[in-house]
């Protein structure tokens, strides 16, 4: 099934070199880290010690992980109208995994030991546990994703065996986010992270943010090709983020609550940070409000039937969840966990050039491998519709 | 040297880990029995040589900082100094880039939330020597993913640089802000451009470091070298005997300690003066 993605358009073609240059970029910027140090090419600081990619990782796992929102009710609950859909979602979740894990290496000073974090396996630790359950759920979308294509693809259903294996992804997704919420859940002296919710939120913003993604996705196929997921199929996405971001605007009330009513500087302060400033650093205000804003935006648009239903506003609310939700979750989370310090000062962050190259690099990797995906997708659809 | 005593608080906590481990390997489907012997074996691996005769041991060994001996500036200079110099600790005027292992904070930043307004002046100023707190049960030390922050029998919280693979989750994890990065070439820095101990290694690029309760002066039979320099303001001891100096000192002077709410059982004692 490969062979597909080395024949295409020459607007495939155009795409795949501009993905390769800007992954070239990525590696260079993340070659000139390594050489320099982060000191000189990041912002990140004694303080703020995670920044721009940790919170990649954490938002991509999550996208990753919302491929169950079109698994688990065409497996378990037989709702046919995502027939189509699902390989789009864990072909989605293959490469969102891959951004992720590309994301944990480029924050590390020694990647040349990452063997370590297996040759002396750490069960206290939860990237070791992080590790483990990122690599077992990319093996597993593989497989599920190409043995269901492949029979597809011969006009045969899928094989019996499969089927456990597709089970246990379904399983697996919301423990990949639960064990990324865990990584910071559990750290005494962060109050911002220390939180039961976490898990959660995470789950909550990622069944948000990923079918947005999925839905911009398959509009895209749809006019690229004469593939169509189906409009059913995406109304019915775009209800399941509409539920998941009104659950995920709930919990942030929820934790303006517990913060400002107990009023617990070590809950308060990280919010204040974020949403007024803390100490004259205002770096996040404007990310932070752009994101609240993006929010309201789609809130309304999916909320009113006539938007949803209408293709245009739909991707407009689409790209406002997944932006609202990219800023939030994929920068102003993880920084924010670091302010004020354990000593109670404030020491600011804002992302290196050559940080958002290197972040931007991951990405093209990852879409990179969506894109032969898709292609492939598309290429055996088309056949068989003849 | 009743070591199994220690052996057994340690088994305590990792049986602790082992429930939350076994809660997510059953969601996991992974038999926790494999995890279970993985716990065991991390807790061996911390298992050390033994040590000299004439070196200084203990099982729980702490620090009490006596802040009514560290009057003047030269006074806490000479402490800190001493330490970063026998250990090839960079100086970085950033403070973005700093790597400290012990160093001043005033009193308002030392205990957060415990200055008040109306506290006597000078104690609101005076600088308050901060370093690695070698908890009992140490966030950083639970976090690693590579056992390169281990604890020692003797309490020590130990880094090894040659293992440490940069991820920096020690750090978050930290609630004493204790672990510095190298976010620059530490040999490129100018305090160590112009003097290093050969006796010492440095740390490369990449890599976090911290106190590490001078166990190489320890090994010999020599006190901290803070200790050393402190003219008696710092007391280092075994707070496991009770006949030891240290417990003695705490035994008689109320003593504070940074954020014990949190439960990392941090060992160093402050004597506010």
């Amino acid at each position: 099934m490969l062979e597909a993605a080395i024949t295409g358009s020459r607007r495939y073609w155009i795409w795949v070199s501009f993905l390769l240059v800007v992954t070239a970029i990525g590696f260079i910027s993340w070659l000139r880290e390594l050489h320099m140090g982060s000191g000189l090419t990041t912002g990140l600081s004694r303080d703020v010690t995670w920044g721009l990619h940790v919170g990649q990782l954490t938002f991509f796992v999550g996208v990753a992980a919302s491929a169950v929102m079109v698994t688990l009710p065409y497996y378990l609950h037989d709702y046919k109208a995502f027939g189509k859909m699902t390989i789009l979602g864990e072909f989605l979740a293959v490469s969102a995994v891959i951004i992720s894990m590309l994301s944990v290496f480029a924050i590390m000073g020694q990647p040349t030991r990452i063997w370590n974090v297996l040759l002396y396996a750490t069960p206290n630790s939860i990237i070791f546990w992080d590790l483990v359950v990122l690599s077992v759920y990319l093996i597993l979308n593989i497989l599920c994703g190409w043995t269901v294509l492949g029979a597809e693809r011969k006009g045969v259903p899928p094989p019996a065996w499969i089927k456990p294996f597709i089970i246990f992804a379904i399983i697996w997704a919301p423990l990949i986010h639960t064990i990324t919420a865990f990584i910071f859940a559990g750290l005494p002296g962060r109050d911002h992270w220390l939180t039961s919710l976490q898990a959660a939120h995470f789950l909550s913003t990622a069944f948000a943010a990923g079918p947005s993604l999925l839905i911009i996705l398959s509009i895209i196929v749809k006019r690229v090709s004469r593939f169509d997921p189906g409009n059913i199929a995406i109304q019915t996405l775009a209800k399941i983020a509409t539920y998941a971001l009104i659950i995920h605007i709930f919990f942030i009330g929820l934790e303006f609550f517990t913060a400002f009513y107990s009023r617990i500087p070590g809950h308060m302060r990280p919010l204040e940070y974020l949403y007024t400033g803390l100490e004259g650093h205002t770096e996040l205000i404007f990310v932070m409000w752009t994101s609240s804003i993006l929010a309201a935006v789609a809130l309304v648009l999916l909320l009113t039937p006539a938007t949803r239903r209408n293709e245009k506003t739909l991707i407009l609310a689409s790209l406002a969840v997944f932006f609202s939700i990219w800023l939030d979750k994929g920068f102003c989370f993880v920084v924010s966990g670091f302010i004020p310090n354990p000593f109670d000062r404030v020491t600011g962050y804002w992302p290196a050039l050559n940080e958002f190259f290197v972040a931007a690099g991951c990405w093209s990797i990852g879409f990179l491998v969506l894109t032969i995906l898709y292609k492939i997708v598309i290429a055996v659809r088309e056949e068989n519709a003849g | 040297m009743s070591y199994r005593a220690k052996g057994e608080e340690v088994m305590s906590m990792s049986r602790r880990n082992f429930l939350k481990l076994a809660g997510v390997s059953a969601i996991a489907g992974i038999g926790g029995a494999a995890i279970a012997g993985e716990v065991q074996k991390s807790v061996l691996e911390t298992t050390q040589i033994t040590p000299k005769a004439g070196a200084l041991t203990g099982k729980r060994l702490a620090m009490v900082i006596d802040m009514g001996k560290l009057k003047s500036v030269e006074d806490i200079n000479r402490v800190t100094d001493a330490c970063h110099r026998i250990h090839n600790v960079p100086h970085f005027d950033d403070p973005k880039h700093e790597v400290k292992w012990i160093w001043t904070e005033t009193f308002g930043h030392t205990f957060p939330g415990q200055e008040h307004k109306f506290m006597p002046e000078d104690m609101k100023h005076e600088p308050f020597l901060v370093l690695c707190n070698h908890c009992e049960y140490p966030a950083c030390v639970r976090v690693c993913p590579t056992k390169a922050m281990f604890k020692r029998k003797d309490g020590i919280v130990m880094h090894d640089p040659h293992r440490c693979i940069g991820c920096k989750y020690c750090m978050a994890a930290c609630p004493y802000g204790a672990i510095s990065y190298n976010l620059k070439d530490p040999r490129l820095a100018k305090n160590l451009q112009e003097y290093m101990n050969p006796e010492f290694p440095t740390r490369a690029i990449g890599v976090v470091e911290k106190c590490m309760f001078c166990f190489e002066r320890l090994a010999k039979g020599l006190k901290p070298a803070c200790v050393e320099a402190s003219n008696g303001a710092l007391v280092f001891g075994n707070v496991d005997d009770p006949a030891s100096e240290i417990r003695k000192l705490l035994a008689s002077k109320y003593t504070i300690r940074r954020k014990p709410e949190l439960g990392e059982e941090p060992n160093i004692y402050y004597i506010l003066g």
